[in-house]
C-alpha cells in the first residue's frame, strides 16, 4: 500500500499536520471522499452507530415492552454480563459450538487438502472433478439442512442403508444427542469445495523447481510434502483456518433450519443442537431480550477476537510468505 | 479467459494480478506420476464424486415420488408423481421465488456498484486519511454481524413508524423488503477489498491518459475502470446473488407477511408445516419438491458463471 503524503523522516509533527491538512485543498481529495460517500454513510449508520447503540443496550433492560413503549428503558449495569456467566444455556451453547468447530475445521482442511493434492496430480482431468466437488457449495443452507434431515434419518435415511450394506448399524443421527454434531460436521465437510479451490490455487503456485531440487536431494514423498508443500501453501492454510473457525463459531442457518423454528420439528429442539448463534438469535429476535441479546453478541465478538488473535500469533511461526513477512 | 487477459500488460505479474488463473492446468501433470497411478487416482475421485453428487440425485428423484415412496431410496421413482402442483397450492412458492430473484438482483447490483466506487477511490486516489479509513474498513470485516443486528433492526422499526405516520412517504421498515437490499447500496467491506485489489492491477497510465483526454474523474471511472474491472464486478454480483439466495436470518428478522417471504424462509416454513415427526410421517413429497425449487436456480447460475465462482473463491486465498 503506497503511503500517503505523510513523510516519516524530517519535518516535525506540526509540519506534518500542515501537509496533511493541505491535502484538503486538492480537488482530488474531495472527489475521493465523494466516491467514498456510500461506504462512509453505511459505516456510520449501519456499523459504527449500531455498535455504540449495541454496547449501550447491553447495559439496559431493553426488550419487547420497551420497543412498544409500555415501560421505560432502564440501565441495569453489568447484570447481563453477570447473567452470561450463570446462564446454563450459554455454557451449553458454547460447548456445542466449540465441539462442532473443533471437529469441523480440521476435518474440512484435511479433506480439502487431500482432494486438492490429488487433483493437482491428475492434470487435465482435474477440471471436471473440481466442478463436481464444488457443487455442494452452491446448495442453499436451508436445502442442505433438509437433505441432512432426510439422508441421515435414522430409520429410513440412505446413509444408514448404506452403512447396513457394510454391516454397520448406523446411529440415529438426527435425534441421538451424541450424533447430531457429527452429522452437522459431515454436512460441512460435504461443502468442502471452496476450501479445496483455495488450496488448489495455492498448490499451482508452488514452483516446480522446489520439488525437483528436493527430489535430487533424495527427499522422500513425505519430506517433500512436509518441507516443500506445506510451507509453500501455508498462507492459504492459515487463511482458511481463520475463516473456517469464524464460520464454525457463527454457524446458524443449517442448524436452525433442521432443529429449530415454529414447526413441530422445532418443538423438541434437542439441546445438542443449540449452537451459540442460534441461542443468540432466539434471545434477540424470538424472545426479544435485546439487552441480554446485545451482551451475548459482544461475548461472541470477544471470543472470536481472542481466538483469531491466538491463531494469528501462533501461526506467525509457521506461515511462510514468499517475498518476506507481510 | 479473455476478460482477464484484456488487462494483460507485462507489469501485472503474480503480485498484483488479482484473479489467479486456476482454470488453466499446467501443461503436464505436476509430479512424475505414471499413467497407471493416474488411473487409480481418477477411479478414486470418481468414487468420491458419487458421494458428493448423490444427495442431488436423491433430491431430484424424491421430488418426483408420491408421498409413500419418498424414502424408498430408489434412484428412479417406481411411480412418477408431479408434486409441484401440490407445492404451489400449499404456499405462494412462486411469489417467494420472484421475491428472492428481484431482491437478489437489486442487492447484487447495489453492492457491486457502490463497492466499485469505494474500491476505486481507495485504489486510485491519494488523499489524507486514506490509510486510516482503509484500516477501518478492514477492521469491520472482523465484526460478527450479530453485534449490529439489534440496533439496525431498531432503526428500521423507527423508520417504519415514521413512514406510517407520514402516509405520503413510501412505507419503509420492518415487515417490508427494504431492509434486505437497501443496505447493499452502501458497499460491503469484503467486496471493496476484492475489487480494490483488482483496480490496483490496472496500470495507472490508462487512467492518466483518460484524464489527459479531458475526462472527469467520474467518467474516467465509468469509461476506463468499470469496463476493465468486469471480472471482479461479475464475481461480486454472483457472490451477492448467492449470499441473498442463502440468507435465512435477515428474512427471519424482518419479514412477517407470508407474501413477502424470500424463498429460503418460505421453504423453512414449508419444512416446519409438513415435516411432522420427520421420517415416514409428514408430507415430505412437498418438502423435497420445494427444496428442489430452492436448489435449481443456483445450479443454473453456477453452470453459467462457473469460472467466476471458482476464480473468485481462489482469489480469496490470495488475501493471506
Amino acid at each position: 500500500m503506497a503511503s500517503v503524503a505523510t513523510s516519516t523522516a524530517g519535518p516535525g509533527p506540526r509540519e506534518r499536520a500542515r501537509r496533511w491538512f493541505s491535502g484538503f485543498r486538492e480537488r482530488e481529495t474531495w472527489t475521493a471522499y465523494a466516491f467514498l460517500l456510500p461506504w462512509v454513510f453505511g459505516f456510520v449508520f449501519l456499523t459504527a452507530g449500531p455498535m455504540v447503540a449495541s454496547a449501550y443496550l447491553s447495559f439496559t433492560n431493553y426488550g419487547v415492552e420497551q420497543i412498544a413503549g409500555f415501560s421505560p428503558t432502564e440501565t441495569v449495569g453489568t447484570e447481563h454480563y453477570r447473567q452470561l456467566v450463570h446462564d446454563e444455556k450459554i455454557r451449553l451453547a458454547l460447548r456445542n459450538t466449540f465441539t462442532f468447530t473443533v471437529m469441523m475445521v480440521p476435518a474440512t482442511m484435511i479433506v480439502a487438502l487431500a482432494l486438492a493434492m490429488i487433483l493437482v496430480r491428475i492434470g487435465r482431468a482435474a477440471g471436471i472433478f473440481r466442478t463436481i466437488f464444488y457443487i455442494p457449495q452452491i446448495t442453499p443452507p436451508v436445502a442442505a439442512a433438509i437433505l441432512l434431515l432426510v439422508l441421515f434419518n435414522g430409520q429410513v435415511g440412505i446413509v444408514n442403508r448404506g452403512l447396513e450394506l457394510l454391516g454397520i448399524q448406523g446411529p440415529f443421527w438426527t435425534t441421538d444427542p451424541s450424533w447430531i454434531k457429527p452429522s452437522l460436521v459431515i454436512l460441512s465437510v460435504w461443502s468442502v469445495g471452496g476450501t479445496m479451490v483455495i488450496y488448489l490455487a495455492a498448490l499451482h503456485g508452488v514452483p516446480r523447481q522446489l520439488y525437483e531440487a528436493a527430489a535430487i536431494d533424495g527427499a522422500s514423498q513425505w519430506r517433500r510434502f512436509r518441507d516443500v508443500t506445506l510451507p509453500m501453501i501455508s498462507p492459504a492454510l492459515f487463511f482458511t483456518f481463520i475463516i473456517l473457525t469464524l464460520s464454525g463459531l457463527t454457524n446458524f442457518t443449517e442448524v436452525y433450519t433442521a432443529y429449530f423454528g415454529a414447526g413441530s420439528t422445532g418443538a423438541e429442539a434437542p439441546d445438542a443442537a443449540l449452537m451459540y448463534a442460534v441461542y443468540l438469535f432466539r434471545q434477540q429476535f424470538e424472545f426479544f431480550n435485546m439487552g441480554y441479546g446485545s451482551a451475548m453478541a459482544w461475548l461472541l465478538f470477544g471470543i472470536a477476537m481472542v481466538i483469531t488473535l491466538v491463531q494469528v500469533t501462533v501461526s506467525r511461526r509457521f506461515v511462510f510468505y514468499q517475498g518476506g513477512q507481510k | 479467459m479473455s476478460a482477464t487477459e484484456n488487462l494483460g500488460p507485462a507489469g501485472t505479474g503474480a503480485a498484483t494480478a488479482p484473479i489467479p488463473q486456476v482454470l488453466r492446468e499446467p501443461p503436464e501433470s505436476r509430479s512424475a506420476v505414471g499413467g497407471a497411478k493416474k488411473v487409480v487416482w481418477i477411479a478414486l475421485l470418481a468414487g468420491l464424486s458419487i458421494l458428493f453428487l448423490y444427495p442431488f440425485a436423491w433430491l431430484v428423484s424424491a421430488a418426483f415420488k408420491p408421498q409413500s415412496d419418498v424414502f424408498d431410496n430408489r434412484l428412479i421413482p417406481s411411480t412418477f408423481s408431479w408434486n409441484f402442483d401440490e407445492v404451489f397450492a400449499a404456499a405462494p412458492v412462486f411469489s417467494w421465488l420472484l421475491n428472492s430473484l428481484w431482491i437478489g438482483a437489486l442487492a447484487a447490483l447495489g453492492v457491486t456498484l457502490s463497492s466499485a466506487l469505494v474500491a476505486f477511490a481507495f485504489a486510485y486516489f491519494r488523499f489524507p486519511g486514506r490509510n486510516f479509513l482503509f484500516a477501518v474498513l478492514l477492521a469491520t470485516m472482523m465484526l460478527p454481524p450479530q453485534v449490529t443486528l439489534i440496533p439496525t433492526y431498531l432503526i428500521w422499526n423507527e423508520l417504519g413508524k415514521f413512514t406510517t405516520e407520514h402516509a405520503w412517504l413510501p412505507h419503509v421498515g420492518v415487515n417490508t423488503q427494504y431492509p434486505l437490499w437497501v443496505p447493499n447500496f452502501f458497499g460491503s467491506a469484503f467486496y471493496i477489498f476484492l475489487q480494490r485489489q483488482f483496480f490496483l492491477g490496472i496500470p495507472r497510465e490508462l487512467f492518466e491518459a483518460a484524464r489527459m483526454d479531458g475526462d472527469s474523474y467520474f467518467s474516467m471511472f465509468r469509461r476506463i475502470a468499470l469496463p476493465l474491472a468486469k471480472p471482479a464486478l461479475i464475481v461480486t454480483f454472483i457472490f451477492e446473488i448467492q449470499a441473498k439466495w442463502f440468507d435465512l436470518m435477515a428474512p427471519l428478522i424482518y419479514l412477517r407477511d407470508q407474501a413477502l417471504f424470500t424463498l429460503p424462509l418460505g421453504i423453512k416454513t414449508i419444512l416446519d408445516r409438513f415435516g411432522t415427526g420427520g421420517g415416514g410421517e409428514g408430507e415430505w413429497q412437498i418438502i423435497v419438491a420445494a427444496t428442489l425449487i430452492l436448489t435449481l436456480p443456483m445450479v443454473v447460475i453456477f453452470a453459467i458463471f462457473q469460472r467466476y465462482f471458482i476464480e473468485g473463491i481462489a482469489t480469496q486465498g490470495r488475501k493471506g
